[in-house]
């Protein structure tokens, strides 16, 4: 009941969230010169004011500026965000073929970061002179200092020029037709560069907080009891350590969540990877204002879900966030 | 007689701080028999706790380890066991209560778990058995609302609660020795009387040897049969708690005792501080010097306290202390 309670309290922040990015989206488009009227002269290569009259009365662009608002977010609630006149097409209709692939690149590296991240610093943390630690300490060296774009265009010489193991750019290869496994295999092989590329920062990070998480933990009372029960190694580190150093990672996970989503922009710029990073650049060079705030709306609203369930998983792992009853 | 289920001898036991390497356990040898309540007693630092986790070889690691003697549990040396069978006595034969009932409990499992665990690991019960005696442990150890307590996670208990769960984790699989130290100096007083109340009636149950940890000449002499005086690392006087209480040789011991004014007419409420003895217990680093490490604070000191470490000087049978002037 309490969990249900929680829920429905949390989307409801969420509901207000994504309510004050849509009402900035729409101050943004306003703010933005020219209106869609102006666009729509362009591409029909101008228009006279009657013209423009008629149009501006069709978009409602001529009603008080509160009633534009509230027809916008009632637009917008119905996933209706517009039509790029660059691209012909309904703003959502652009973005919704677009997603998956993000979608794609975004989940997968972060579970690579999270998962790799875990492992080399409960590794490290257990063995703080060995190999695993090493790594760890190399690694953040790496990720810090290198930029993503920087560490992409490298991977991309070395693996996909020099040695050419993996596909230069793209997510399919236009040659290859077969089963949903030929064709899967074939999205993984153009998926491992931006993946790992994408992943390398988070995988600093996450490595390191989880070391440091699991060295503070390894310390404590609670473990002192554990090893005083007789309890193997293991059975001390991977259900009474880890279990209590995994929640800064996952909430750190969670924050980094919109540093993720711009980073996926980047990389996909890097492998001309066919998402929303690759359409956000796009429309940003073609100044297509609707679809830029169409992708600005998605992309909080993908923020937004992933902080709610980072706060879902929290609560699984950890008792006290639950609260007492 | 039967022969002691522990037997420490001339365990020394030394830690490395940013000092130097020090004796903070220097030469100490006892025994201790099944059923038996031994009691460790001295001020803060003087390395009742090293003792401890020395015994059940729980010593901070890197940092510390036993330098020389041995830990004879049942003749077998734990001082030179391997790691797995250290694991199978540990929580199965000797077990352990600790001074922080807040933070010895996993935050992130529920009690039931916590108490299971240790059945599963030494008893090889399955999960359904152990959830079934970890009910009865609960409530052996008298928390009400054991039904629902079981599903309960530490932050929910109160701390008296939460040592009565370590309580039932300790003697879970009926261990023959119980390490329990300072288990109730972070409660409050009328809840460290319902803990002792509480042990020694299991003691009875599970004929369980403790070894008690306190600063508490009150306890002391409550609970234990016998009991050991240390001092800066070293056992200073041993005997029995009627011998020791009733004619301390040691000027510590004295020290100790002439702050609990009518400890023999049994008034364990009366906590006062050591304000008989001036000074405070010398640091690590003075820890093993070839002298009495008592002196500076001694009201009786002799020449020789200086130039060398006070021998042990029988009193009567099982009553001896470590001091160079000892005759009144
Ligand atoms: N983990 C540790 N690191 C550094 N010094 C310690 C550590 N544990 C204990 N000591 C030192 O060892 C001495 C004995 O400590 P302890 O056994 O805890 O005393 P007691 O339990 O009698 O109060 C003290 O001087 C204390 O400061
Ligand atoms: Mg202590």
């Amino acid at each position: 009941m309490k969990l249900v309670f929680a829920v429905i309290q949390r989307v409801f922040y969420a509901a207000i969230l994504l309510l004050a990015v849509i009402v900035l989206n729409f101050f943004m488009m306003h703010l933005a010169p020219g209106d869609i009227a102006d666009s729509i002269a362009q591409t029909m290569g101008g228009a006279d004011e009657e013209i423009m009259k008629e149009i501006r009365a069709d978009y409602g662009l001529d009603k008080p500026f509160l009633t534009q608002l509230g027809q916008y977010i009632f637009k917008v609630a119905q996933f209706d965000l517009g039509y790029s006149y660059f691209y012909t097409q309904p703003v959502t209709t652009l973005i919704l073929a677009k997603i998956p692939a993000t979608l794609l690149l975004v989940i997968t590296s972060q579970i690579l970061a999270l998962i790799v991240g875990v492992l080399l610093g409960v590794q490290s943390a257990k063995n703080p002179n060995g190999i695993s630690s090493f790594v760890v300490s190399m690694l953040a060296l790496f990720g810090y200092a290198a930029p993503v774009f920087w560490t992409g265009i490298l991977l991309l010489i070395a693996f996909s020029l020099k040695i050419p193991i993996f596909p230069v750019a793209g997510m399919y290869d236009v040659m290859v037709e077969g089963s949903f496994f030929v064709e899967a295999l074939d999205v993984l092989k153009h998926l491992v560069l931006p993946v790992v590329t994408l992943s390398s920062i988070f995988l600093a990070l996450y490595s390191r907080l989880c070391r440091a998480s699991m060295m503070e933990v390894l310390g404590s009372d609670y473990i002192r009891t554990a090893k005083a029960k007789g309890l193997s190694r293991n059975e001390i580190i991977y259900k009474h350590a880890l279990k209590n150093a995994l929640s800064p990672v996952i909430t750190l996970a969670g924050l980094q969540l919109s540093a993720v989503v711009s980073g996926a922009v980047l990389v996909e710029a890097v492998y001309s990877w066919p998402g929303l990073g690759t359409l956000a650049f796009n429309s940003i060079l073609s100044r297509d204002t609707p679809t830029i705030l169409g992708i600005l709306f998605f992309s909080s609203l993908v923020v937004i879900v992933g902080n709610l369930l980072t706060d879902l998983v929290l609560r699984l792992i950890d008792p006290r966030m639950r609260g007492s009853e | 007689m039967m022969a002691p289920i522990l037997k420490v001898e001339n365990l020394s036991v030394e830690l490395k701080t940013k000092e130097g390497t020090s004796p903070v356990i220097d030469n100490l040898s006892f025994e201790l028999n099944a059923g038996e309540t031994l009691s460790f007693v001295g001020e803060s630092g003087c390395g009742k706790s090293m003792t401890a986790l020395g015994i059940m070889g729980l010593l901070p690691e890197k940092i510390s380890r036993v330098s020389s003697g041995r830990i004879l549990f049942q003749g077998e040396d734990l001082a030179s066991v391997t790691q797995k069978r250290l694991q199978e006595i540990r929580g199965n034969e000797i077990s352990m209560i600790f001074q922080e009932p807040m933070t010895s409990l996993n935050p992130v499992y529920t009690i039931g778990e916590q108490i299971g665990e240790i059945l599963r690991r030494h008893k090889g019960l399955n999960r359904k058995q152990s959830f079934l005696q970890a009910l009865d442990l609960i409530e052996a150890v008298q928390i009400p609302d054991t039904k629902n307590k079981i599903h309960s996670y530490p932050f929910q208990l109160s701390g008296g609660q939460r040592q009565r769960v370590m309580i039932a984790m300790a003697l879970a699989c009926e261990p023959k020795i119980l390490v329990a130290d300072e288990p109730t100096t972070a409660l409050d007083v009328t809840v460290q009387a319902q803990i002792f109340d509480l042990l020694k009636e299991l003691r009875v149950k599970t004929n369980t040897a403790i070894i008690l940890i306190t600063h508490d000449m009150g306890v002391v002499y409550e609970m234990a049969q016998k009991m050991i005086v240390m001092y800066a690392g070293r056992k200073v006087e041993e005997g029995s708690v009627n011998q020791v209480i009733k004619s301390p040789a040691h000027p510590y011991t004295q020290g100790l005792i002439s702050c609990v004014p009518h400890l023999t007419e049994k008034q364990p409420e009366v906590r006062e501080r050591l304000l008989e003895i001036p000074g405070i217990v010398p640091g690590l680093t003075s820890f093993g010097l070839n002298k009495c490490l008592f002196e500076s604070r001694c009201h009786k000191s002799v020449e020789k306290c200086l130039s060398s470490k006070p021998d042990s000087q029988s009193i009567s049978t099982g009553h001896q202390a470590n001091c160079w002037n000892l005759g009144k």
